[in-house]
């Protein structure tokens, strides 16, 4: 018996690899683009981080100069602090907050399109509007301080864009504002796909809503939060736009970020070889995340 | 009063009185009423949509009823949380929690309660052993086959310890070998542990074989409760003796006129088992189910005899279905074994009264 479907096996495979040949065919073009394109310039980037490129990118190699001075430089390391700890709060807030949504706006709720519409609105906006948005709501002239000491309120202060300890938070309130809705439309999707069954059985064993949803429903949801995760990890890395409309990293170098110091570096200051180093670094930090994630979530699988 | 509440629900499992639901404007149950013995093996037969879930998950206390009561061993129930009511549930998705093994499925609820460890234990052993679970405690639903998963969904339920298990389809999901095996399987478990239960099913043959009693559900409205042969042999309406039976009885329209029946056939009523009173004039519904009907010689001996020709011929092996028309309603005729019978033929056919069944044809209900 088992010899014969050892037989059988290898007689499977090929047939499998050559099945539709017209599908692979067409999707040839884009196979080749993202290889040519993705891989291909991430290559070029890494190589001429390694080169003295200013204006133009040059091919003289020195080595591991270009990250020296990236280390060296006190506004690359208030990047890398800004984006750690912005990032750090960012993932854990619009997840457990997403989360929060998604979970109240289950119990059937009315009027529910109309709720969804409303939380997923911020996420359709360009972060340029969202950050001019917020940059008007905490103006101290326009925004909430002068609305308040409109009130009567003279000496009422709120004014976190130019408070150095402060700018980072309020940056933060308008990403989450921004990406929470996508997060709680992703969770909720998820959590209908849950079986009423599952909800009936635990109320049955005497098990607690709250506990139902730690122990159960969020074991279940994995994936959802995998595919959030990933989605609001890269918008981290790459956040740039609401940085500039928001408060252009200041006040000082406060709320600078590693994409806005790629961007300046290869754009204004005419360094190429910096911004490809700092790019570099950023890339590898993605894949430090990227890769043990897809280890452990397809490699996973085989086996399982 | 009270005390005639007390000594009404002696021996009685669950009770449930004038029990009634609606969603909305939409009545759902209508003053139902049912009472269900300590040990008794009830099926809630119906048509889809006809609220048999929706009767059990009021018993399950996972839906508040919009007025009635229902008692459990002789508590009120009616606004008891579902864990409070000793009862455990299967469901037809079996609801198996997805991450956890077989033995964190059967446990997760008596942890929750603080049942100590070694009770968990062993009762987890004891519900292992009664399914057949023990080699697949350590595995995920994921690894388990639909039987294997029911089985583990049937043992949620065994470990709460409880007087009243509740089943919401639980074999509608599996194929028709592993249904019949796990059928068996409910059947000997239910013997051997002589807890209440309570199962829904839109499968007869399933109601059939499992129950003690069956309650018929349409609509909302209980149609008949009783043992399964009493509701094969005296179906208390045209509903029920039209659902019970598969191919399902056959009518025949006419009017009773003295003591003989007058429609396509006639039929001397002389030995009929009235329910109600012996009619002597109205419009009837006569009814006789297909394995009642006898052909060829039999069919001599019968108080009543008639002609038909055969327009399709069935066969299934272990027996033949044959369908004609009389006074053109459609006729069904069941057969054991296999015959020679051909499309085309004409047959005389003969049945008696003994087994047969009447209708008012304007109440509907048995006469
Ligand atoms: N949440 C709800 N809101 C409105 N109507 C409902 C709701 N749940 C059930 N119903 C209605 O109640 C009726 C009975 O539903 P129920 O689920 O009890 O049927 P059922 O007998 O279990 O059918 P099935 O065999 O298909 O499971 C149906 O007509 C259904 O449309
Ligand atoms: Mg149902």
């Amino acid at each position: 018996m088992s010899v014969t479907d050892h037989a059988r096996a290898p007689a499977r495979r090929p047939r499998r690899l050559i099945s539709n040949p017209m599908a692979k065919i067409a999707a040839l073009p884009m196979i080749m683009t993202a290889l040519v394109i993705f891989i291909g310039c991430s290559l070029w980037t890494v190589v001429h981080s390694f080169t003295k490129s200013k204006l133009l990118p040059s091919t003289q190699f020195v080595g591991f100069d270009q990250y020296e001075r990236l280390w060296g430089t006190r506004r690359w390391l208030a990047s890398v602090e800004n984006i750690a700890i912005y990032g750090v709060v960012a993932l854990v807030f619009s997840l457990v907050l997403g989360f929060v949504i998604a979970a109240l706006m289950d119990q059937k709720v009315r009027a529910e399109g109309a709720f969804r519409t409303i939380i997923l609105f911020p996420y359709s906006l360009s972060f340029i509007v969202t950050g001019l948005v917020w940059q008007w709501i905490l103006n101290p002239d326009f925004g909430v301080q002068g609305i308040v000491r409109g009130w009567g309120w003279e000496s009422f202060t709120f004014d976190p864009l130019h408070n150095p300890d402060t700018v980072l938070a309020a940056m933060l309130m308008a990403g989450l504002w921004q990406g929470t809705g996508l997060v709680a439309v992703i969770l909720l999707a998820a959590l209908r796909g849950v079986d009423e069954d599952i909800w009936k059985a635990s109320r049955v064993d005497g098990v607690p809503a709250w506990k139902t949803y730690i122990f159960v429903v969020i074991p279940i949801l994995r994936p959802a939060f995998m595919t959030a995760t990933v989605l609001i990890a890269t918008g981290i890395v790459k956040l740039y736009d609401l940085v500039v409309a928001l408060t252009n990293g200041g006040p000082g170098i406060a709320s600078e970020m590693p994409a806005k110091y790629v961007y300046d570096a290869m754009f204004n200051k005419q360094n190429l070889g910096q911004g490809f180093a700092a790019s570099t670094m950023m890339l590898v930090s993605v894949l430090l995340i990227l890769i043990p994630w897809a280890i452990f979530e397809f490699g996973g699988k085989k086996r399982g | 009063m009270l005390d005639q509440t007390q000594t009404a629900l002696d021996g009685i499992s669950v009770s449930i009185r004038d029990l009634q639901l609606s969603f909305g404007a939409v009545n759902v149950l209508q003053d139902l009423n049912l009472d269900i013995a300590k040990g008794e093996f009830l099926v809630l037969l119906g048509a889809s949509g006809c609220g048999k879930s929706t009767l059990l998950n009021c018993i399950a206390g996972l839906l508040e009823p919009t007025g009635g009561q229902i008692f459990i061993e002789g508590q009120n129930v009616t606004w008891a949380e579902p864990s409070e009511r000793g009862i455990g549930m299967v469901f037809q998705s079996y609801a198996l929690y997805p991450q956890m093994t077989v033995k964190g499925n059967l446990s997760f609820g008596l942890k929750n309660a603080r049942v100590p460890k070694d009770e968990i234990e062993r009762r987890v052993t004891r519900a292992a052993e009664l399914l057949h679970l023990q080699p697949l405690l350590d595995r995920k639903p994921a690894a388990l086959s639909g039987g294997q998963r029911q089985r583990v969904a049937i043992g949620r339920a065994l470990v709460r310890d409880v007087d009243v298990f509740l089943f919401d389809e639980p074999l509608s999901n599996l194929d028709a070998k592993l249904r019949a095996e796990l059928r068996v399987e409910l059947k000997r478990l239910h013997q051997s542990l002589a807890n209440t239960m309570i199962y829904v099913t839109h499968d007869q043959i399933e109601a059939m074989t499992l129950a003690d009693r069956i309650a018929i559900m349409r609509g909302g409205v209980i149609q008949q409760l009783a043992q399964p042969l009493e509701i094969y042999n005296r179906p208390a309406n045209l509903y029920v003796a039209g659902f019970i039976g598969a191919p399902p009885m056959n009518f025949i329209r006419g009017r009773i006129e003295g003591s003989e029946f007058v429609g396509p056939v006639r039929m001397p009523l002389t030995g009929y088992g009235w329910s109600e009173g012996p009619w002597t004039s109205g419009d009837t519904v006569f009814g006789i189910r297909p394995e009642h009907v006898k052909i060829g010689d039999d069919a001599r001996h019968c108080a009543c005899q008639t002609e038909v020709t055969i327009e399709v011929v069935e066969p299934m092996g272990a027996d033949t279905l044959l369908w004609t028309r009389i006074g053109g309603d459609e006729f069904r005729i069941r057969l054991d074994g296999q015959t020679t019978i051909h499309e085309g033929q004409t047959l005389p056919i003969g049945f008696d009264i003994d087994c047969a069944s009447l209708f008012d044809a304007q109440s509907e209900q048995r006469i």
